[in-house]
Parts: structure tokens; C-alpha cells; sequence
């Protein structure tokens, strides 16, 4: 298997840099920075200090308008960690850089200017204010900023109708349903126009028809509006759907970071393996992954696909010919993918017999 | 920490030591039973200290410049405050109060509220207590003002600094748990007696549920939109103008709810120190033993607290955040024809009619008919009433007080902190130790256990009555749907209106005194009892039926056991209830502390005795709270314990 890592070093500054980040909860917080005792594993550190590390050392980088996803089970500390982004939570050590600034180095006052300006959040349970109506809730961040009443409210309602909720802008949170009202959590969190973005599993509490909608509203909305977002969740389906780029956290720390092809090809170890296990990889994986050597008694005339063609856009294609396709870039052939190939991807690793 | 295996086998060794406990204090009793008593002493010198301290008080009330600020501050607040609602609520006159009532309860909570009101406000002129009742209700008024302008804030504060509200948290608790009667005599020592003393001590009573129910409310503001204001840049002054408050204020009003409840049965009792209203009908038909008198006063207050009960209770529905999209807000129409009213009324009362006076051809008393029915049922039914009387003082009350005065204090006091330890654990029984010193100490050790002996006899009469009673409430929908109207009219009363029916019935008695207890204690007793079975889950009785559990086998093995938390509580409530209670018998001349506070207050050498016996009631209350809690926590925290004797010889096994 190839170890796939895409240089994401474009060269360009990214939005938000994370640089060895740690937030530890408990009394070893304030007095731990350089010590050895970070080099213990959470059990014994735990056992040793009373203190619980919830996100370890972790680094990344989200580039400018794309949709980052951090992927992890409960405990995963993935929760903690997008709150130490906008600092709802106070990091232990690190840096978190928004456009090159320091947010760990921000005053109160300057945290909110962030915060009221540069980003927005939008919560698993919503967080939506029951005495205001949907209109209102939708411009409690311009509110608090200071917005004049009028523009405040024009920019609500257009927040209301960019998410679909045009026609219950005076209706009260309680009057919806949980679909509409983490409508209203994502007109309130674009109002602002804020840079980035950062979602806390907001799909989580809603039921999967709910969800798959809600999801393709976020991708139609990061279409239209072109955020940086920040996407947390605990569902591989969801992260590989939205995510451009993934990260899968296990126990505080990253244990793969990948586009969602790299992730499913080429898992880093047995935690992210197994995970993927079950993906239907012909919808995620492109023939670059499963393509083979040409060997000299292939009949060489068959279709012709670019290797970043998602397989399961070559099947039908592929069920019209007994040749095998043939997979190009620019003039040069890279190899040939045939039914054994395709069908291994669609079947997983076990299903055909080599 | 004790780890896991010691503390599973507390039952067994607390069963073991409970025994030769038991042994032990009968051992010595028998061997120096009257000796080491300490006989009640009139001029005990800690009295005269208390009687110096107040003369230097009386000398120095107009001159120390301390004193000065602090009674003409206090004084000159209150007294504005009550002299400016008591002159609007005048103004208005009845008519106009009557319909402005009216209106209110009709914005607030529709048609029956406001019908509740405008009756209300008719009955009290009907009764002929409408100046009384005038009073009561601005003594009232001014009383919650003030409680509000500090329990808010203060409230606010405790619910967003976890800190703070463990740091002023004790001072509620002492605060709550002083039995309301005894906080009056220290006080009319410095403000003397009069409306201050009264309002002061009405304080002190109503701060802390305005506190505590408004930290309750800011905290239980959902974490979710906390973070979520925050993360939309929310300064802090935002959060809670915008955020916290506005979710919070359902619980706000209710805590409102429960200050104005507790404030108009504190202005009720404090009628002891001279605060007008109602009260002052229900202390001189004690004194002349009328229960017909104190029946219409009863009634009125009783009036007077369903009104503000269902009022504030339907507002604080009205501000529930969470129904803000359903609430419909009375119509324009609506309002503006109250207002019409209203202003018609006053106009009317001021210039048609006078309206301040209640006009006196329309009236009505239950006097007649309740003595009457009073005279009817002590005539006819006193064989019973006898009987159920010496039954109490001759097979309880009498050998238990014998016993505790007549045994030395030192076996008293040991035996009681022993228990304490036995039941609580070493804390509780350092602060009962401390709490019997400080009775030594106070010098008043014959009439403590005096009023001990009223407390035990009482309370285990209110739990054999409450658990008889919870049971059959949890058992019947019927007899629950029919005791809770009981209960809340019970609840509503102002404690000290039960001495009387016990005093028709019983004379003026020890015994008077502990049927009052029982009648003030029982119905939250009966309320936890039936809780505490009905929560039993429906699985586990059921898992007891499929084992072929007879009824009551279900009941003392399966429900009673689970229940037992809730039995807890309910025991340290009733006791709670029976100190304060037992304390007020002391006006019916039961005897005891009770007794000397009452001395104290009428009597100016009985001055000192009377503050001392306050000041030992509260120990004697801390004590007993104390106890009963630690009871319930340590029980809470052993599961082996809570389930019963069965288990209890097990572990040697496991």
C-alpha cells in the first residue's frame, strides 16, 4: 500500500494554524509546560498527577475555504479541541493562529472582537435563546456587537432565507423543529460573516433524514458563501461526505490527518482500518488507488479514465466492456484497472479471492 | 477514606454498638438516676448577663452612635416603606383595591384568577378584617421589597460564581433552620418591640429563598446557549442582561413566589412583637381562647396566600421563556377596559362612597358557628379527646420526660452524641456534643429536655401518622386526590393558628401543643412518604410481585426499604417542623423554651431567661438537624445499609 500524504504546503498562509497544542484538565494544568510528565501515557498520567489529558500535542493547518473535518468518538477530545480553537476552553500549551495572530495571546476585549467578527460556532444543542424569536435569535450576534437595529435585522432576514427558514422568522425556537432550529444555529453563526466556521457535532441530535439534509445544506451554503469551516463530528459517513480534508483523533492526539481518499486507502493503523472498514470505498476512492502495472496481454483499446475518476463513476463504463480501462494522465498511461479491481473496491479486502 | 470493605460492615458493627449502647445507658442510669441533674435555676447568672446586656442596650440605645445608625436606619427604611404601602393601598380605597385586584388576576391569569382575587379582596371587608388585612398585606409588601433588592443581586451573584455561593451557603442553611419563633426575641432586644423588629426578622426569613431559588435559576440556564452568547463575543454584563436573566426568570418569579409566601407567614407570627395585621386577631383570640375569632383571621390569611400564591405562580408561567411563542399577552382592549375600571373604582371609593371605610351591613363571621361546633365537639366527644390526651401524657410524654430530666446530664448528653455517632458518623456527633454543651452552658438543661421530650413525643406521632397516611396516599388515587386540597390549605396556615383547635380540644396543655406540632408537621411528611413509595420503580415491584411478595411483604421488603431516603427526609422535615412548632406551644403555656421566650417578651426580669431559651432552641435545632441529615446522607451513600436487615449479615460471605 502507498502511504499517501498530500503536500498541503501550498505556500499560501492557512487560516488557522495549530501548533502543538495540549489542554489539560485538572490541577497539573498550570505547571506542566516543558516537564517530563508529558511524555506519559494518559492512563499514568492520570494515575500520577490527578489530571486528565483531553488533547494532545496536536498540529494542523486549515486552509483558506476549505471544509476541515476532525473526526473521533466520545472522549475522542475532539469536542475540547474546537472549543480551545476560539478559546472557549483555555488551551494548556501551544499556539492557535488565526490568519498569523496569536488568539492564545489575545486579551479579553480582543477575544471578542474575534469572536463578534472572525468566527462563529454552531452547537449540538443549538444553544438558541427561547424567549427571542427566530429573527431575533438570528441577530443576537449583531446585537451584541453593536449593529443598529435596522441593519441588524435586514441581515437576519437574509440569513433566514439563505437557510430556508423565510417563512417562520417569528416563530419561537420551541415552535420548531430540531432541524429548523439548528437552521436558525446556522443563520445565527453566518450572520456575522464571520472567516471561519467551526461546527461541534450539529447534526448529531437530529435524526438521520434530518441529517443527510442538513448536511447537503452545508455544502450547498459552503458553496454559496464560500466559509472556512471547521467541522467536528463522530460519524465517518459525515466526515468523509463534507470533509475536504479530515483529521481522525483518538485519545487526544491525531492519528491520521488525510483527505477522505487517503483516509479510506490508506489507513495509518488499525484504529483508522477499522473505521473505514465498512465505507463503500467505489464512492470515495478513485482508480489511482486500485489501478495495476499494464501487463504486456492487456488489450490495450479499452476506455480511457483520468486516475482522479471516483470508481464508482467508471462502473458503467466498466460493465460494457470485457477490456480493461485503461487509466491516463495527460499522454502517459499510469495502468489499468479491470473487473477484478473494481470489484475488490466495491466488495472490500476480502471479498474476492486473490 | 475508609475504603470499600470497612464501610460494608458498618451495619453489622453499628447494630452491635447501638446494643451495648443501649445496655450501657440503662446500666448507669439505674445506678445514678437523680444525681447530677441540673434543676431548672430562675436566676441563673447567664440570665442576668443577658439582663445586664440589655439594660446597657436600653441606657445606650439613644447614644451609641453604632446603635444610632444601625435602629433609626433600619427603623426609618421600614417604617417609610410600610407607611407608603399601607398609605396606597388607603388611597385606593376598597373599592378600588377590590377591582384593581381583580384586574390583575384578570391580565395575569384570565377570568378565574381574577374572580379569585376580587372575591378575595370582598371576603376580607365581608369578614370585617379589611384594615387588618390592609396592614398585612403593605407589612408584607414592604417586607419582599427589601428581600428582593438583596436576595436578587445576591442570588445573581451565587449563581454565576460557584465560590460565592458555597461562602454564603452556611449563613442560609443557619438561617433556614433557626426555628422563625426564636430569631424574635434577639431582635426585639435591639430594635424593641414594633413593626421594625417584626419586618427585620421577616427579613431574615424571606432573603434566603429570593437567594437561593435565583442562583437555582441562573445556574439552570442551559450550558449549550451560555456558550453559545459566549461564543458570539458576549461581554459578561451581556450574557446575563441578555441571556441569563431573561432564561432564568420563570425560576425568578417563582423564587419571588416563595419569598412573598414566606414573608406573609413570618409578618403573621411576628403580631408577637406588636406588627399589625391579621396577626394581631390571632394572638388576642389566643389569649382569650376564642377559636371562632381566630378562625375569620385564619381564613383571611389564608385568603390572603392563596391570592399571591396562584397570582405569582400564573405570572411566572406567563414569563416562562420557554413558552414565550404560545403565552397570547391579554389584548389591548382587555387592558385598557381594566384600567377604565380600576380608575372608576378609586374615583368611586374617594368621592361617591367612602371607601375607607368597608361598609359594616355587609358582613359575616364564622365566630358563632365554629364555637359553636367547638363548645359541641368537646361537650360529645370528650371521652375521646380525653382518652387520646392521658394515653400521650401518661404513656409518653411523662416517662420520657421524667428520664431525660431525671437521669445526670452527662449520661443525656452521651447518649445522644453516642447516637449521633452511631446514626451520622463523627461530625454530626461533634456538633451535637457542642450543641448540648452550649444548653449547658446557656444554663437551661431541665426545660431543653423538657422541650426535647415534646419534639420526640411529637415527631413520633407526626411519623406514625404521615407514614400511615403516605402509604394509603400512594396505595389510592382517590384518598391522594382527596387529602392534597387538605394538605395545601394545612400548608398555607400560619403555624401558630393550629393551637387552637388543640386548645378547644385538649385545653391548654403540653399535649395542646404537640397536636398543634403534629397538624403544622404531618403534611409534608405524608407528602415525602407518598413520593418517596411512588417513585419506587415499577420494575423492581414488579420483580417483588413475580416472587410472590404478599402486599405488605412488597411493601416492608420492596418499598419501604427503596423508599427510605425519602423517609429520611421526611423525618428530619417533621422534626424540623415539630421544633418550631412545639416552640410556639410555648404561648398556650406547654412548658419548656418555649414558654420562657414567651416570659421573656412579656415579662422584663424573665428578659434574659427568655433570649437564652431562644438561643438554646437553635441549638437544640442545629442539633437535631444535624442528626436526622447525617442520617440520611450516610444511609444515602451505604447501599448495604438501605437494603435492609437481610443483607446486613451478607458480607461475611461476599
Amino acid at each position: 500500500m502507498q502511504t499517501a500524504q498530500t503536500d498541503r504546503s501550498t505556500g499560501v498562509e492557512p487560516t488557522i494554524a495549530v501548533r502543538g497544542l495540549w489542554k489539560i484538565f485538572g490541577p497539573a494544568e498550570t505547571k506542566i509546560s516543558g516537564s517530563p510528565l508529558l511524555e506519559l501515557s494518559n492512563s499514568e498520567f492520570r494515575l500520577q498527577t490527578g489530571s486528565t489529558i483531553a488533547v494532545r500535542d496536536v498540529s494542523f493547518d486549515v486552509r483558506a475555504g476549505e471544509v476541515f473535518v476532525v473526526m473521533g468518538l466520545s472522549g475522542s477530545g475532539k469536542s475540547t479541541l474546537v472549543r480551545c480553537l476560539t478559546r472557549l476552553i483555555e488551551p494548556s500549551l501551544g499556539q492557535v493562529l488565526l490568519d498569523g495572530e496569536d488568539i492564545r495571546a489575545a486579551d479579553q476585549e480582543r477575544l471578542r472582537e474575534l469572536r463578534r467578527r472572525r468566527f462563529s460556532m454552531v452547537f449540538q444543542n443549538f444553544g438558541l435563546l427561547p424567549h427571542r424569536r427566530v429573527i431575533d435569535n438570528v441577530a443576537f450576534g449583531l446585537e451584541i456587537r453593536g449593529d443598529a437595529r435596522g441593519p441588524r435585522l435586514a441581515r437576519a432576514r437574509e440569513m433566514c432565507e439563505l437557510v430556508g427558514l423565510g417563512t417562520y422568522m417569528d416563530s419561537f425556537p420551541e415552535q420548531l423543529s430540531g432541524g429548523q432550529q439548528q437552521r436558525v444555529g446556522l443563520a445565527r453563526a453566518l450572520a456575522g460573516d464571520p472567516e471561519v466556521m467551526f461546527f461541534d457535532e450539529p447534526f448529531s441530535a437530529l435524526d438521520p433524514l434530518i441529517r443527510r439534509d442538513m448536511q447537503n445544506e452545508v455544502i450547498r451554503l459552503h458553496h454559496e458563501v464560500g466559509k472556512t469551516m471547521v467541522f467536528i463530528t463522530h460519524d465517518l459517513a459525515e466526515a468523509l461526505k463534507l470533509g475536504d480534508h479530515i483529521v481522525i483523533m483518538r485519545d487526544g492526539r491525531i492519528v491520521q490527518a488525510g483527505s477522505p481518499e487517503e483516509l479510506v486507502g490508506a489507513p495509518a493503523d488499525d484504529y483508522v482500518a477499522d473505521f473505514v472498514q465498512d465505507v463503500a470505498k467505489a464512492n470515495i476512492l478513485t482508480l489511482r488507488w486500485i489501478m495495476r502495472p499494464a501487463l504486456p496481454d492487456d488489450e490495450l483499446d479499452g476506455p480511457e479514465f483520468p486516475p482522479t475518476t471516483i470508481i464508482r463513476d467508471a462502473l458503467s463504463v466498466a460493465a460494457q466492456t470485457e477490456k480493461p480501462i485503461r487509466v491516463v494522465e495527460g499522454d502517459q498511461l499510469l495502468g489499468v484497472v479491470d473487473r477484478r479491481q473494481i470489484l475488490g473496491a466495491i466488495t472490500g479486502p476480502d471479498g474476492i479471492p486473490e | 477514606m475508609m475504603s470499600a470493605i470497612p464501610r460494608r460492615r458498618i451495619p453489622a458493627t453499628r447494630r452491635f454498638w447501638a446494643v451495648a449502647l443501649a445496655i450501657g445507658a440503662v446500666a448507669l442510669y439505674i445506678a445514678f438516676a437523680g444525681q447530677w441533674t441540673l434543676p431548672h435555676n430562675n436566676d441563673a447568672p447567664f440570665f442576668e448577663r443577658l439582663n445586664d446586656f440589655r439594660a446597657w442596650i436600653d441606657a445606650n440605645r439613644n447614644s451609641n452612635p453604632i446603635l444610632v445608625v444601625l435602629i433609626v436606619g433600619v427603623r426609618t427604611a421600614m417604617g417609610a416603606l410600610f407607611t407608603g404601602y399601607l398609605g396606597i393601598l388607603q388611597v385606593l380605597t376598597w373599592p378600588g383595591l377590590t377591582v384593581i385586584a381583580g384586574g390583575l388576576g384578570l391580565l395575569v391569569g384570565g377570568r378565574r384568577l381574577g374572580g379569585l382575587l376580587l372575591s378575595g379582596f370582598l371576603s376580607f371587608g365581608v369578614l370585617g378584617l379589611w384594615d387588618r388585612s390592609i396592614e398585612t398585606l403593605a407589612m408584607t409588601f414592604a417586607a419582599v421589597t427589601i428581600s428582593l433588592l438583596i436576595g436578587i443581586p445576591v442570588g445573581i451573584q451565587a449563581g454565576r460564581s460557584v465560590r460565592f455561593y458555597s461562602a454564603i451557603r452556611p449563613i442560609l442553611d443557619v438561617m433556614q433552620i433557626m426555628p422563625t419563633y426564636a430569631y424574635l426575641a434577639p431582635f426585639a432586644l435591639i430594635f424593641l418591640i414594633g413593626p421594625t423588629t417584626g419586618a427585620i426578622v421577616t427579613l431574615i426569613y424571606a432573603i434566603p429563598p429570593a437567594v437561593r431559588i435565583t442562583a437555582l435559576g441562573i445556574r439552570g440556564v442551559a450550558p449549550a446557549t451560555v456558550e453559545a452568547a459566549t461564543s458570539l463575543g458576549a461581554t459578561r454584563r451581556q450574557l446575563l442582561a441578555k441571556v441569563q436573566l431573561p432564561m432564568a426568570r420563570r425560576t425568578i418569579v417563582l423564587g419571588i413566589n416563595q419569598t412573598i409566601m414566606m414573608a406573609l407567614s413570618m409578618v403573621v407570627i411576628t403580631a408577637l412583637v406588636d406588627t399589625p395585621g391579621l396577626g394581631k386577631n390571632l394572638i388576642k383570640a389566643i389569649q382569650i381562647s376564642n377559636v371562632g375569632v381566630a378562625f375569620d383571621a385564619g381564613l383571611a390569611i389564608v385568603i390572603m396566600a392563596i391570592m399571591l400564591d396562584r397570582l405569582t405562580t400564573r405570572a411566572s408561567e406567563r414569563v416562562d421563556p420557554a413558552r414565550a411563542g404560545g403565552a397570547e399577552g391579554p389584548s389591548r382592549q382587555l387592558r385598557l377596559a381594566v384600567l377604565v375600571a380600576s380608575v372608576a373604582a378609586v374615583l368611586v371609593g374617594t368621592f361617591v362612597i367612602d371607601g375607607g371605610q368597608f361598609p359594616t351591613t355587609i358582613g359575616f363571621s364564622f365566630r358563632e358557628p365554629i364555637n359553636a361546633a367547638v363548645s359541641w365537639v368537646s361537650l360529645n366527644l370528650y371521652f375521646a379527646t380525653e382518652w387520646a390526651k392521658n394515653a400521650a401524657t401518661y404513656g409518653l410524654i411523662n416517662p420520657i420526660q421524667y428520664t431525660l430530666t431525671n437521669a445526670p446530664w452527662w449520661l443525656v448528653g452521651g447518649v445522644i452524641s453516642a447516637l449521633a455517632v452511631v446514626v451520622g458518623g463523627i461530625r454530626p456527633a461533634l456538633i451535637t456534643a457542642l450543641c448540648l454543651l452550649g444548653i449547658l452552658g446557656i444554663q437551661l438543661w431541665e426545660h431543653s429536655m423538657q422541650t426535647l421530650t415534646l419534639v420526640l413525643v411529637a415527631t413520633l406521632l407526626t411519623l406514625v401518622i404521615g407514614l400511615v397516611l403516605g402509604i394509603l396516599s400512594a396505595r389510592s388515587d382517590v384518598f391522594s386526590a382527596i387529602l392534597r386540597p387538605v394538605l395545601d390549605a394545612a400548608q398555607t396556615m400560619p403555624a401558630f393558628v393550629y393551637l387552637l383547635p388543640a386548645v378547644a380540644l385538649f385545653g391548654a396543655t403540653r399535649f395542646s401543643g404537640i397536636v398543634a406540632a403534629i397538624i403544622f408537621a404531618v403534611p409534608p411528611v405524608i407528602r415525602l412518604v407518598e413520593i418517596g413509595i411512588r417513585t419506587v420503580p415499577a420494575t423492581v415491584r414488579e420483580a417483588g410481585v413475580s416472587a410472590g411478595a404478599t402486599a405488605s411483604q412488597l411493601l416492608r421488603k420492596v418499598e419501604l426499604p427503596l423508599a427510605l431516603p425519602a423517609l429520611l427526609v421526611a423525618t428530619n422535615q417533621g422534626i424540623i417542623l415539630v421544633l418550631s412548632m412545639v416552640v410556639v406551644g410555648g404561648l398556650i403555656g406547654a412548658g419548656g423554651l418555649g414558654y420562657d421566650v414567651v416570659a421573656g417578651f412579656v415579662r422584663r426580669d424573665f428578659f434574659g431567661e427568655g433570649l437564652a431559651a431562644a438561643f438554646a432552641i437553635v441549638l437544640l435545632g442545629i442539633m437535631l438537624d444535624r442528626i436526622t441529615q447525617s442520617a440520611g446522607s450516610t444511609r444515602a451513600r451505604d447501599p448495604s445499609a438501605s437494603a435492609g436487615d437481610d443483607t446486613a449479615t451478607a458480607p461475611a460471605a461476599g
